[in-house]
């Protein structure tokens, strides 16, 4: 980010990271970013971003799959008519499994391609703030802030005690 | 072991190798295995070759048994493909902390099985490569499947149940991959190279980042809420292949949630029987241990009491319906020529896991291992005696009759054992077999650490 100073911190345990993240976010940065081998809700909330948009994919695809799954049956069932034991054409209790089945099939299959969409994957570039250890042991916190913050943002960073600190621009 | 750099400083590197540790480099027990495993395999596709060949007259199916041995596997192991779901869908959204070491197992589990089971109605159809008339495809004549129809229902169920199962696991597999990507880094070597890419490859190129986690566990939740009704719902659908006709013995309203709780019950019965041999193989028995086992077997238990209960009930509703054929039916799959089959249901189903009661014996981990095969027994008699009695004994006695499988049928059905396992066992080395992420998720909420028998639980 041009004319931003980054302030990156590593740390090894995911409370230190909550307690670490709540003190930079009163300092006002311009931006957090953290990368770990897990994620647990108490970071989410403290990282404090908007809601993940998958949600709306999973309930289109959803709502996609039961039109479909409805539509399909009773089209298919009206275009070729075949009276069976003598039931309606359009027997709506005996489709409703076929319904159901779609909405769970394209509410599953949307919510994985969000997932995929909104973090850009699959991709061969990884992050360049993306270490090897930040998938095995250790949380990366990565801070862009005003040149003039960084000072203080380090010092911040530095009492939670972690494992390395880096200070760029 | 394979060497996996950098040494392991911290409890989290310390799962991270062994569990990538446990992977590649097959001793020569797993390739003997192997080895007998592809001799049955080739033998069971020689015996189905053979009855593509001659005609459905080798498999001994007939009237008015035309539903045997073939359906009774298909039964079976999509029974076995529901605890893979169970564990790693509703155990996630109850926040059942024991699921984390076995799940991914239970889930790979889950695929193979869906994969065996998917094979049967295909053996089971006379000519097989008319399989595609199943789905709904625009063709020339116009014609769509009949929706009225369970069987196709249960096609519609299968399918999305495989689809579902196959994304949910992978996409728990995602970080994990991008774990043995990173490590590979450190790693010297052709092999750690090529490792690192494909690896790397599978992983989408996951970062980790704080968003990243973000849209992925939001998507995580929403599969394991949407795959919770989906497990529920295949087995009923496959219960209503039998309950939707009006052969008696099969046209019960019971059927349904009777189903859903063998299917469970069974499934927990086969990730016992499989973890026991599997977490002693790849030196991970501080990963799975008696804690698991215990928590395990009272799901065993729970289910095999409502399995049970559903054995009972539905003598019971033959009895008070007053209904002569429903009645003759069930009297004589007590005392008639499949008696056999039914006592070895009764028993292992119903009597053996009562020693779960046992706290000592739940916390044995070979007991568990004897109780489960014993339960895997009973649960393929269970669909052979609902399936093949209820067809003998219908309602006119002169259409009565009986069926016994030939050496095709019994070649095929061992043969589907062989295809099972040995699928597993090529996940077993080449994928994390246990998800190193929710691992280290379990170690930092102090909820549970490798070897952690929790004894006081």
């Amino acid at each position: 980010m041009a004319g931003l100073a980054t302030v990156t911190a590593t740390f090894g345990d995911i409370h230190t990271v909550v307690g670490a993240v709540r003190s930079i976010r009163e300092e006002g940065p311009k931006g957090i970013q953290v990368f770990g081998p897990i994620m647990e809700q108490e970071l989410e909330d403290a990282i404090g971003k908007p809601p993940s948009p998958v949600r709306r994919y999973a309930f289109i695809g959803g709502l996609t799959g039961c039109i479909s799954g409805f539509a399909i049956t009773l089209w298919s069932s009206l275009y070729y008519p075949l009276v069976a034991g003598g039931k309606p054409l359009a027997s709506v209790p005996a489709y409703v499994v076929i319904g159901f089945e779609m909405t769970i099939l394209f509410a599953g299959i949307s919510a994985l391609i969000g997932m995929l969409i909104h973090n850009r994957m699959p991709t061969v570039e990884l992050s360049p703030a993306h270490k090897p250890r930040y998938s095995d042991d250790q949380f990366g916190v990565r801070v862009a802030c005003d040149p003039k913050q960084s000072g203080k943002i380090e010092d911040v960073l530095r009492s939670y005690g972690p494992d390395e600190v880096h200070v760029d621009g | 072991m394979a060497s996996v750099a950098p040494p392991a400083r911290t409890p989290f590197a310390r799962v991270s190798r062994d569990i990538i540790g446990a992977l590649w480099a097959p001793e020569w027990r797993y390739r003997a295995v192997m080895g007998i495993l592809l001799v049955i395999l080739g033998w069971a596709g020689f015996a189905w070759a053979y009855q593509i060949k001659t005609g459905m007259g080798t498999a001994g199916i007939t009237h008015p048994v035309m539903w045997g041995v073939y359906i009774t596997n298909f039964v079976f192991w999509v029974g076995i493909a529901h605890s893979g779901t169970l564990i790693s869908a509703i155990l996630y959204l109850t926040r059942s902390g024991w699921r984390t070491t076995i799940n991914r197992a239970a889930e790979a589990m889950t695929i193979f099985a869906v994969m065996t089971a998917g094979l049967f109605p295909l053996i089971h159809l006379g000519r097989v490569w008319y399989f595609y008339f199943l789905a709904p495809y625009p063709n020339q004549r116009f014609l769509w499947p009949n929706f009225r129809s369970p069987l196709i229902w249960d096609f519609f169920a299968i399918s999305t149940y495989f689809t579902i199962s196959l994304l949910f696991w992978y996409s728990g597999l995602i970080p994990d991959m991008a774990t043995i990507r990173d490590r590979m880094k450190g790693v010297t070597g052709r092999m750690a190279r090529l490792k690192e890419k494909v690896y790397g490859a599978l992983s989408l190129g996951w970062g980790g980042s704080d968003s990243q986690w973000k849209n992925y566990r939001r998507m995580y939740l929403y599969m394991a809420a949407i795959a919770t009704p989906l497990v529920l719902s295949v087995h009923s659908v496959v219960s209503w292949d039998f309950a939707m006709a009006i052969t008696p013995g099969w046209h019960s309203t019971i059927f349904a949630p009777y189903f859903v709780a063998g299917a469970i019950f069974s499934g927990i019965a086969m990730v016992i029987t499989l973890s026991v041999p599997f977490r002693w193989a790849l030196g991970l028995e501080d990963y799975i241990n008696e804690y698991h086992y215990d928590n395990m077997a009272k799901l065993m238990l729970l289910t095999s009491l409502i399995v049970g209960y559903a054995y009972i009930a539905e003598y019971f509703m033959a009895w008070y319906s007053g209904d002569a054929m429903e009645w003759e039916s069930f009297r004589w799959r007590a005392v008639g020529a499949y008696s056999g089959p039914f006592w070895i249901m009764m028993t292992c189903n119903v009597l053996i896991p009562l020693l779960c009661f046992s706290r000592r014996i739940r916390r044995s981990i070979m007991s568990m291992f004897i109780i489960s095969i014993f339960v895997n027994i009973g649960m393929w008699y269970e669909r052979f005696v609902i399936i093949v009695t209820s067809l003998a004994h219908e309602y006119e006695p002169g259409a009565w009759g009986l069926y016994k499988p030939t050496w095709v049928e019994l070649s095929i059905t061992v043969g589907s054992f062989a295809w099972f396992l040995f699928w597993f066992m090529i996940f077993a080395k080449t994928l994390p077999a246990i998800s190193i992420t929710e691992v280290k998720e379990a170690m930092a909420e102090g909820y549970w650490k490798p070897g952690d028998k929790k004894e006081e639980s």
